[in-house]
């Protein structure tokens, strides 16, 4: 009796939360898009798929669009490539490696906020040649900024990895006269490849909700230049109350996100789900 | 030689990622005659002084922000661990019918963006009273209520929990055990590690969290560092000694902290990975 009972004992409390502040806000959120509050705060009407309409007939959310996908366009393929190199080389036993290591990890563990206003202050600190106030260079700025944080983070996923190739593949390139760069090229690059992948599904979802690191350094300026969709949701949610488009616009990141964390969720849980029963 | 070479990569990598946090230190120590930027850039200040320290704790609550950061940090943890534990017992160690399906129901919360769900979520909150009108311990309730469980947590510790022998369940229970004794003097015991990644992580999520905070909180004193700290970047524009000084001021904590976990601090990072 009390194993047939327990397992729903244990789990009550947590599955009401996640149903209360996950799965409710998720149908509601699909609900208040269908709604129009443009006029009314209270008790908007039902409009269909009015917002959905707006968002996509108007220039400034094409734009948001556009700056989201440039934004992720610059901030990937660097996430991917840049913490490779890094990897390898803090991987070498070298006597006070441990501690560069932290050392190079350490921007990952500051807050965003505190990053984004050290940033900032940098930025500003170079005069007449400050990246944030011009619209040509905003997001760029950010961007670096981004990768700066992220870097540590996946020379560690990478590190990781490379802990676990095996010295026989290194040592049997060695014996057909591989070269250093070779001997990565062909040994290492092939071992790393699903954590590159790994890499490139979380450091997208990543920056398509990039969201705290423009608030603190441009608000979305100059003139729009940084104004991503997390962006775009929040002003137009809490500063324009238009709770319905901003719900509508909340619905095209997931539909974009989804297909992303159904990737990665197939690909790397429920892989790591296997290994955890298998051993 | 080679050698040398990559001691130099690495030294330029370290300044790259710790240059930024020295510049704002060496800000935050200048003195009042002394201005905050000045070509060349001066990056040992010509006269140390703490003021800007003394200043910052002076105008803006500094203290307050610190107590709420705290606060509503330790209930996130504690929460946190409670009920990913509570939910992955008996996914792990349970034969029960609708496992799976719940299960699933569980790594799907995972794919929903916070960003996404965030503004109903501000529509419950208000109706629970769950916001600083009321009062404080509303206004902490209303910060933390959407991070007290989460699919990633679950999974984390519903993963070490699969691994514990059964032998040692079955000699439990021949010893008269019952599941929940079980749970806290034999599995618990066995998941250390995971449970202190876990706490780091959260640890982590919600001391810098700034986006949900900055929509449930309108009272300047009931602000959390970041919070606070974007406040302080708005109010004193022109004064960049004094930003700096608080910011510096609130990531001396989280630093010294990763500098005695920091084997905590990448196993909670890393195995987030995998969260996105």
């Amino acid at each position: 009796m009390e194993r047939k009972l327990a397992p729903w004992l244990y789990l009550a409390l947590p599955l009401l939360l996640l149903v209360a502040f996950f799965l409710l806000p998720m149908g509601m959120a699909f609900v208040l898009s269908l709604k129009d509050y443009s006029h009314a705060l209270y008790a908007p009407p039902f409009a269909g798929l009015l917002n959905y309409r707006v968002l996509f007939s108007s220039a400034h959310f094409w734009q948001v669009l556009l700056n989201t996908a440039l934004f992720t366009v610059l901030v990937v393929p660097a996430m991917i490539i840049l913490p490779i190199p890094v990897a390898v080389l803090v991987n070498q036993p070298f006597k006070g490696m441990p501690i560069f290591r932290i050392l190079i990890y350490l921007p990952v563990v500051v807050s965003l906020v505190v990053a984004g206003i050290a940033w900032k202050w940098l930025y500003q600190s170079n005069g007449g040649m400050n990246w944030l106030v011009s619209p040509n260079t905003a997001l760029l700025a950010v961007a670096i900024m981004v990768v700066w944080k992220g870097l540590g983070y996946y020379m560690m996923i990478y590190l990781a990895n490379l802990q676990s190739a095996s010295n026989e593949l290194y040592e049997a390139a060695e014996i057909d006269g591989a070269g250093l760069l070779q001997k990565h090229w062909y040994v290492t690059m092939p071992h790393l490849r699903p954590a590159m992948a790994l890499v490139a599904i979380i450091s997208t979802i990543g920056a398509l909700k990039v969201f705290t690191e423009i608030y603190v350094m441009t608000r979305g300026g100059p003139v729009g230049s940084t104004e991503t969709l997390v962006y775009y949701i929040y002003d137009q949610a809490f500063g324009n109350l238009n709770l319905g488009l901003a719900c509508a616009a909340g619905f095209i990141l997931m539909l974009v996100i989804f297909g992303l964390s159904l990737l990665n969720i197939k690909y790397f849980y429920l892989k790591a789900e296997k290994e955890a029963l298998n051993a | 030689m080679r050698k040398f070479a990559l001691y130099g990569v690495l030294i330029i990598l370290v300044i790259i990622s710790v240059g930024p946090f020295l510049w704002l230190l060496s800000t935050s120590l200048k003195g009042a005659n002394e201005p905050a930027f000045q070509y060349p850039p001066v990056l040992i200040p010509h006269q140390w002084t703490l003021h800007n320290f003394v200043e910052v704790w002076q105008k803006v609550p500094m203290a307050a922000y610190f107590t709420n950061s705290i606060i509503v940090t330790v209930l996130s943890v504690i929460f946190n661990l409670v009920f990913s534990v509570l939910a992955a017992y008996p996914l792990a160690r349970f034969e029960f019918k609708g496992k799976n399906a719940i299960f699933m129901m569980i790594l799907a919360t995972m794919m929903i963006p916070f960003q996404v769900i965030m503004i109903p979520l501000y529509l419950i909150v208000l109706k629970l009273n769950l916001v600083d009108t009321h009062n404080a311990v509303s206004a902490y309730l209303g910060v933390i209520i959407p991070f007290v469980v989460g699919g990633f947590g679950i999974f984390l510790v519903r993963q070490d929990m699969v691994h514990v022998p059964k032998q040692l369940e079955e000699s439990a229970i021949m010893d008269g055990c019952n599941s929940f004794q079980l749970l806290m003097q034999v599995i618990l015991p066995l998941i250390k590690p995971t449970l202190a990644t876990l706490a780091v992580f959260t640890f982590m999520a919600n001391w810098g969290e700034f986006l949900w905070p900055s929509i449930t909180l309108t009272k300047p004193e009931m602000y959390t560092l970041p919070l606070g700290l974007v406040y302080l970047q708005g109010a004193f524009s022109a004064n960049w000694k004094l930003i700096a000084a608080g910011t510096i001021l609130a990531t001396v904590p989280v630093v010294v902290f990763f500098l005695l976990l920091q084997r905590y601090f990448v196993s909670g990072t890393l195995s987030g990975a995998v969260k996105g």
